[in-house]
């Protein structure tokens, strides 16, 4: 259905809203208008306050569409002469604000890596005190860094390889700015001491409500796109990222049921008890790793590694077999976090058997990864974003082999409540989920604004830093959290404690400092990264490169 | 774009692609690697073993237990039976003997010292310092001055029922609050608390009128001579030992709010044994008496 060439429109002629516009504004003021309501009766000052920030963004939203009708043409053109007019608005948003976001995250990471090296840091101040600094930290990095990551590569990614533009015209930025409007909302929450204490799931019931709008609406985007598209085939890339949007969703939901006292108070009651809530909330944060930090971050992989090395993917059917094994494999793994609990023994059993089982599901994606660079490993010579691509992948596979094997009981015995934890979830996060980011954004950014990387050289700076910091950070917390463990453990010969645990609190010191200078150095990778974008965006854009985004050169 | 007629062959691999491209990506149809696929299937069979050896399937009214009867309750209980063992007879003649017959055997002694050391890091240090040396607020365990007393007996009180603790045995007593309670003026409080630092700073300047003030409000207290008095919890006055403070900024405050410090019950917290081995681990940090 190719359209006329219109690419601009005179601003009133002819022009009348579309549903969709009428819809949201209306939706928009209205949910202002409650969210003011609420305010006016809210039970505390941090409430109200969030239902205000909720009322601007409803009023602000509703003058962002109008202003939106006004510019934009009577008809937007499905494609352009023959080729798709792929919609990178919301894209374009989300791409920055993870990088925003991302450094955000990272400084607040370094400063509780200060405070628990050095307690008196954070001044008595409630606000920044670990306990509430440190889900900002992990909320910053996994759901406003990585989730914006996620959903400016995800939907350049299906429309990409489905040949079609983004399904809605308003919906991909309800999406994007709805989720940074609810990343606002959980931030500002932990700050002001809002939190349901359920870890990775922090925020009350109302920012969860919020969540889960945005999040159906993200999955219907998804779909709509997809049933759309122009390839016979559905892309691995999007196999994944739907995986990820299906079971976040139920997950979201189940660990997130809870009875606010009242409409006008941000305090809920969850709705399991016990056990049964600790099992929820491992079957969650488990797979929000399974599902959000590895399949979201599988359907990067599978799309810019092959397209940034011009190689094809390596096995069509190991991919198959790995998207299938992993997404039935890692939802049972969640109660390898309960091991030595109150958790009944046969759930324990299951959670570590699953685990176990997970090793080459998991590594099936990091072979699929690696191996896509058969006949181009050159590349890793002169292109730096593909060495951080190439090098997330390494880190994946040494992530989960070292998760599988902490889920072993014996070794979970060592391991649990201590830093050996902390270091394998940041092997992950910082060596698989940050640089497979990294690498993306190093794509995806030129590609979208339309302009030329501003320094492969900075990229090479920000990848030494940053593979330095994190190669600190993970081996202090592996002797940090073997010595810890094995000082727990450790008993006299007459049979008792051989050491307190402020003497075990005391020997981490030094190790804390070494995480923190790890950190630190992963967060100055990050700033260069920030300057090479901005750098690449006060340049002008590329004019006579109608294909930026490099196609693959034909096989022959 | 898709050509099924003939295979599309990767030149540097030479393995036919699917014939797919999405977006300039193809796809080699390499197959599974085999050493991938057997160690998928080795901890498939591993898992279905491990099933069958440890508690696994839920079944209506219950679960399969397994063939090695492995419970993890089953596991801490026989892991603190060998402590038990190892701790061997000398927890039990602990538990036989006084405290002064504790003290008196040197190799029960040591015993009971080694087992306090540990229970002491876990529970006592967070208040009083790994080494019993205290801070503002928390007593210096290690030196011979002793709010509650120092002897064997008044420790293990003191440890059993604490201080301010809810407990109906526990020690009870507090300083008062001179200044908010407007039991003493300014004046007064100034003049007391010049006298209360010349105890243990002597100086030549007259503080006739604090002591006056002393013998009237204080010394039923702290006594005449201000030595303190146990039985009541207060502390001497004439030592450089200060639990608050011992300058005149820090003694004016506790004189205007008054004090009172809490130290738990640790009766139903600690099983006996543990206390009486605190008990004699306490008393020989420095100043037992």
């Amino acid at each position: 259905m190719a359209q006329a060439n219109t690419v601009t429109a005179p601003p009133q002629g002819g022009k009348s809203l579309a549903i969709g516009e009428i819809l949201g504004i209306v939706l928009s003021i209205l949910g202002g208008l409650l969210a003011l309501f609420i305010a006016s009766k809210a039970y505390t000052g941090p409430y109200a306050f969030h239902m205000i920030v909720f009322a601007l963004a409803g009023f602000g939203s509703a003058l962002f569409i109008f202003r939106r009708f006004t510019i934009r043409p009577a008809v937007i053109p499905q494609e352009i002469n023959g080729r798709p007019n792929y919609n990178y608005g919301a894209i374009k948003f989300a791409s920055l604000a993870s990088v925003f976001w991302g450094i955000a995250g990272f400084l607040v990471g370094l400063i509780i890596a200060l405070e628990l090296a050095y307690p008196d840091l954070s001044m008595g101040l409630p606000w920044i005190n670990f306990g509430r600094l440190r889900p900002l930290h992990t909320s910053a990095v996994i759901f406003a860094f990585g989730g914006n990551v996620l959903l400016a590569t995800s939907l350049y990614v299906v429309q990409r390889t489905c040949r079609a533009r983004l399904a809605g015209d308003l919906s991909p930025w309800f999406v994007v700015l709805g989720f940074n409007l609810f990343i606002v909302i959980a931030g500002t929450g932990y700050l002001l001491g809002i939190t349901q204490g359920k870890e990775y799931a922090e925020p009350e019931w109302y920012s969860d409500l919020w969540l889960t709008l945005v999040w159906v609406t993200y999955l219907l985007v998804f779909l709509a796109t997809l049933w759309k598209r122009k390839e016979p085939h559905i892309y691995v890339a999007n196999w994944f990222t739907l995986a990820m949007i299906i079971t976040i969703a139920m997950l979201h939901l189940g660990n997130n049921a809870s009875v606010p006292i009242s409409i006008f108070s941000p305090k809920s009651y969850i709705v399991w008890s016990g056990v049964q809530d600790a099992m929820f909330q491992w079957w969650y944060g488990h797979n929000a790793v399974g599902f959000f930090l590895t399949a979201g971050f599988l359907a990067i992989m599978y799309y810019f590694v092959p397209k940034r090395a011009e190689r094809p993917v390596y096995s069509y059917r190991l991919s198959i077999i790995h998207f299938w094994a992993l997404v039935f494999m890692y939802i049972w793994a969640g109660p390898h976090h309960l091991h030595y609990t109150a958790l009944p023994d046969w759930a324990q059993t299951l959670g570590m058997t699953f685990s176990i089982m997970l090793w080459m599901p998991s590594w099936g994606g990091m072979i699929n990864g690696l191996l896509t660079l058969a006949g181009a490993w050159d590349k890793l010579r002169t292109d730096p974003v593909l060495r951080m691509l190439v090098v997330s992948i390494a880190f994946y596979g040494m992530s989960t082999f070292e998760g599988p094997l902490m889920s072993i009981k014996v070794v979970n015995s060592l391991s649990h409540y201590t830093d050996w934890t902390i270091g394998h979830v940041h092997s992950g996060a910082l060596g698989w989920v940050g640089f497979v980011s990294f690498g993306a954004l190093y794509c995806l950014i030129p590609w979208v604004f339309n302009r030329k990387l501003y320094s492969l050289k900075l990229v090479n700076w920000h990848f030494w830093i940053a593979t330095i910091g994190i190669v600190l950070y993970i081996t202090a917390m592996w002797v940090s959290g073997i010595l810890q463990g094995l000082m727990w453990r450790a008993y006299t010969s007459n049979g008792f404690l051989e050491y307190s645990f402020i003497e075990t609190v005391e020997a981490m010191h030094p190790f804390y400092v070494i995480r923190a200078i790890g950190g630190g150095l992963f967060l100055v990778g990050s700033l260069i990264m920030a300057f090479n974008f901005y750098k690449t965006l006060a340049s002008p854009e590329e004019v006579g490169a109608p294909e930026i985004n490099p196609a693959l050169a034909p096989a022959e | 774009m898709v050509d099924n007629t003939h295979q599309d062959i990767d030149a540097a691999t030479g393995t036919a692609t699917t014939g797919h491209e999405w977006d300039g990506i193809k796809e080699l149809n390499t197959p599974l690697p085999k050493w991938w696929l057997y160690i998928l299937y080795a901890t498939i069979i591993w898992a279905f073993g491990y099933w069958i050896l440890y508690p696994a399937i839920p079944l209506p009214g219950g679960h399969t237990s397994g063939v090695l009867g492995w419970t993890s309750r089953g596991a801490v209980q026989a892991d603190l039976a060998d402590l038990r063992i190892q701790r061997g007879a000398m927890v039990d003649q602990l538990s036989r003997s006084t405290l002064q017959q504790i003290s008196a055997d040197p190799k029960l002694a040591e015993f009971a010292r080694a087992y306090g050391r540990s229970a002491f890091g876990n529970n006592c240090a967070p208040c009083h310092g790994s080494g019993g040396q205290g801070s503002k607020g928390y007593p210096n365990l290690n030196a011979d001055r002793w709010l509650w007393g120092g002897t064997l007996d008044q420790i293990h009180t003191t440890l059993v029922h604490g201080a301010r603790s809810g407990d109906p045995d526990g020690h009870e007593g507090n300083m008062p609050a001179f200044g908010k309670d407007g039991l003493l003026t300014k004046e007064q409080i100034d003049a007391v608390a010049n006298y209360v630092v010349s105890l243990s700073n002597p100086t030549t300047a007259d503080v006739s009128a604090g002591k006056l003030v002393f013998g009237e409000n204080c010394a039923p207290c702290h006594g005449e001579n201000a030595k303190g008095n146990v039985d009541v919890g207060a502390p001497n006055l004439t030592t450089k030992i200060w639990l608050y403070g011992g300058d005149k900024a820090s003694i004016v405050e506790t004189l205007v709010n008054g004090r009172g410090g809490h130290m738990p019950a640790w009766k139903g917290r600690l099983d006996p044994e543990t206390i009486k081995a605190l008990t004699v681990y306490v008393h020989s940090l420095g100043g037992g008496q």
